[in-house]
């Protein structure tokens, strides 16, 4: 962005005492969580975190905990793009884990082989409809639908009953899980097509992130509806005051949002080549915990898509240090809840002291 | 007819049983500024209200740029070509001074519905242009609305209304929540609009500002216009005589 140094009317003010964006914070956070990793490491196990340490491996880094670190994130962090929208707009979306869930199993079913080793694949839900072999066009589209659907439930109620987003998207999280567990009658759903595997196969799913990440950090920045996203999400009256149509944005948002948890289920279910109803139990919550971590303010208006991705890689690093340090999950989890309660707090903390310096 | 801005006739407002506007019978021309005054409950806002078409009359005719109209919500009046200034501001704090001024009529590149693409830089030129024109001082554009002053603020929001090509502005108790040096601001700009023609209507309980700014006063009382006075042909406290009910002003009306 151009900077004048001058201001209007005659005005100056010293361009240099910008506030530095929130982002650089949150990756100042993610430097120092790597640098403690790397020093605790060294002292205490004499091993290095990020660095190469293996004889018979080339290159500088340890490329395999990298891509580790990424690869773990990307699928919920798919999902946190779409949530980092919607707590921008002032909203919250508890249903996305489950839309994940429910998703997962209703698009594996079009994606079955007919034959697993030349017998006739005993999980195909839709063999006896010949629905096996589906070019892999169908399964993604179908998981689109349900991701639109179920986001779309949840815009219209939120839009036009008002009732408050946790709600609304709390009765979405219940229901979706429900139709996970219907789907099949609780049965894993298994065995895709070679088409459909390749989608989560290897480093794919963190392409699928990026780019992703890529093209919403430009709608949110470039675009008229993430101008409305913030509008909205900073103060709802002036935005409708200004004749933007609140009702339409939010329903456009919480579509958007279940699209995007659609697409995180078709990759994680291609990744593990099955579908379970308990998929992606819980993945709403690491993904609002991605966005706090990141910047995006809960009272809505703040934060950027690149806020949450360091977010998720901050994510990422502390559940791949426990495991360097050789620490049990049990501490992950628990350190997990303390990490995202700190987020907020700082970012309050940010907030007031922002305040009164003004 | 053809240098009248606005006229209402009998224009009426009843909640329930409370009569809080009644018969109100206005008139604005071209490049006019008019006060309204009147105590707390007297009917001003009011007034306001179904003018700009946040609430719906009950009984009367408005007349706007010489058409009968009947605004089914703000945004159809300030289409028309109303703008207000809400004693609330309609700022959103997150957002930067550019984006707030075109805030639901953004400048766009390439129309794709609701993902159009901003024209950034045609909001920023046209933004730099409009808080000339209105004289408002702003240091730095690319801040945002949270950080600035109450003053600050009360600037954007009326060099928002000055930005478009406005037939008629409103200001709702413009300076009520400022100091003395922004509220010298808010209304050096309102003298520029003057010098420009714009016609105003503001809303004041300040009796200095109102005899500084204004060509007319108009008083309510008890939800009726009780005077409509000139500003040479009458002072301050004849004015507070006629806001208080010491004076009820019906013959004035009449002459008037």
């Amino acid at each position: 962005m151009s900077q004048t140094s001058h201001g209007i009317g005659g005005l100056s003010y010293d361009a240099k005492k910008r506030p530095w964006p929130a982002e650089f914070n949150v990756f100042l956070a993610l430097v120092i969580l790597v640098v403690a990793f790397e020093l605790i490491g060294r002292v205490f196990l004499g091993d290095s975190f990020l660095f190469n340490t293996r004889e018979n491996v080339s290159g500088l880094f340890n490329e395999q905990r990298l891509q580790i670190i990424i690869l773990q994130v990307s699928i919920v962090g798919i999902i946190a793009i779409g949530v980092t929208q919607v707590i921008i707009c002032g909203g919250i979306d508890l249903s996305s884990g489950s839309i994940v869930g429910a998703t997962a199993m209703i698009a594996m079913s079009f994606a079955q082989v007919a034959t697993v080793n030349g017998n006739p694949n005993p999980k195909a839900m839709f063999i006896d409809y010949g629905w096996t072999d589906l070019p892999v066009i169908v399964p993604v589209l179908v998981a689109i639908g349900c991701g639109l659907i179920a986001g779309l439930i949840n815009g219209l109620l939120i839009a036009y009953t008002r009732i408050p987003p946790f709600i609304a998207t709390l009765g979405m999280m219940v229901t979706a899980r429900g139709i996970a567990k219907w789907w099949s009658k609780g049965q894993p759903i298994s065995f895709p097509t070679d088409s459909f595997a390749a989608i989560g196969k290897g480093l794919m799913p963190v392409v699928i992130f990026i780019s992703l990440a890529l093209l919403f950090q430009l709608i949110l920045s470039y675009t008229k509806y993430g101008k409305h996203c913030y509008a909205i999400g900073s103060n709802e009256d002036a935005a409708r005051m200004s004749g933007i149509k609140i009702a339409n944005h939010k329903v456009l948002v919480y579509a958007i949002a279940g699209i995007l948890a659609s697409l995180a289920a078709v990759v994680l279910c291609s990744k593990n080549l099955t579908a379970q109803a308990g998929m992606g139990v819980m993945y709403e919550l690491d993904a609002i915990a991605m966005a706090v971590i990141g910047g995006v303010s809960l009272s809505g208006g703040r934060g950027s898509i690149i806020g949450t991705v360091i977010g998720s890689l901050i994510f990422g690093v502390i559940i791949s240090g426990f495991t360097f340090l050789r620490l049990d999950a049990y501490y992950q989890e628990m350190v997990k809840g303390v990490i995202i309660v700190g987020a907020v707090v700082l970012d309050q903390w940010r907030q007031r002291r922002r305040a009164i310096g003004a | 007819m053809s240098d009248i801005v606005l006229k209402t006739e009998n224009l009426t407002k009843h909640y329930g049983g409370v009569h809080a506007l009644q018969e109100a019978n206005f008139e604005l021309r071209k490049g006019e500024h008019v006060a309204i005054m009147g105590d707390n409950g007297a009917g001003k806002s009011t007034f306001v209200r179904q003018i700009t078409g946040v609430e719906q009359r009950t009984d009367g005719k408005i007349w706007f740029d010489g058409k009968e109209v009947n605004f089914a919500g703000p945004i159809e009046a300030r289409e028309a070509g109303i703008e207000t200034v809400f004693q609330n501001l309609a700022l959103a704090d997150d957002l930067d001074v550019p984006s707030n001024l075109f805030l639901g009529r953004e400048k766009v590149l390439f129309n794709l519905g609701p993902f159009s693409i901003l024209d950034r830089k045609a909001m920023r030129k046209a933004t730099e242009a409009a808080l000339v024109r209105t004289a408002v001082k702003i240091p730095n554009l690319s801040s945002t609305i949270r950080h600035m002053s109450g003053g600050q603020r009360q600037c954007v929001a009326i060099a928002r209304t000055a930005t478009f090509a406005s037939k008629l502005i409103i200001m709702d108790e413009p300076t009520a929540a400022l100091g003395v040096q922004e509220t010298a601001q808010v209304e050096n700009i309102i003298r520029t609009l003057k010098e420009n023609g714009e016609p105003l209507i503001l809303v004041s309980h300040n009796m200095r500002q109102v005899f500084d700014l204004v060509d007319r006063i108009v008083v309510f009382r008890r939800g009726r216009i009780v005077a409509n006075l000139r500003k040479q042909d009458t002072d301050g406290n004849d004015i507070v005589a006629y806001i208080t009910g010491a004076k009820t002003g019906q013959a004035e009306l009449q002459a008037a």
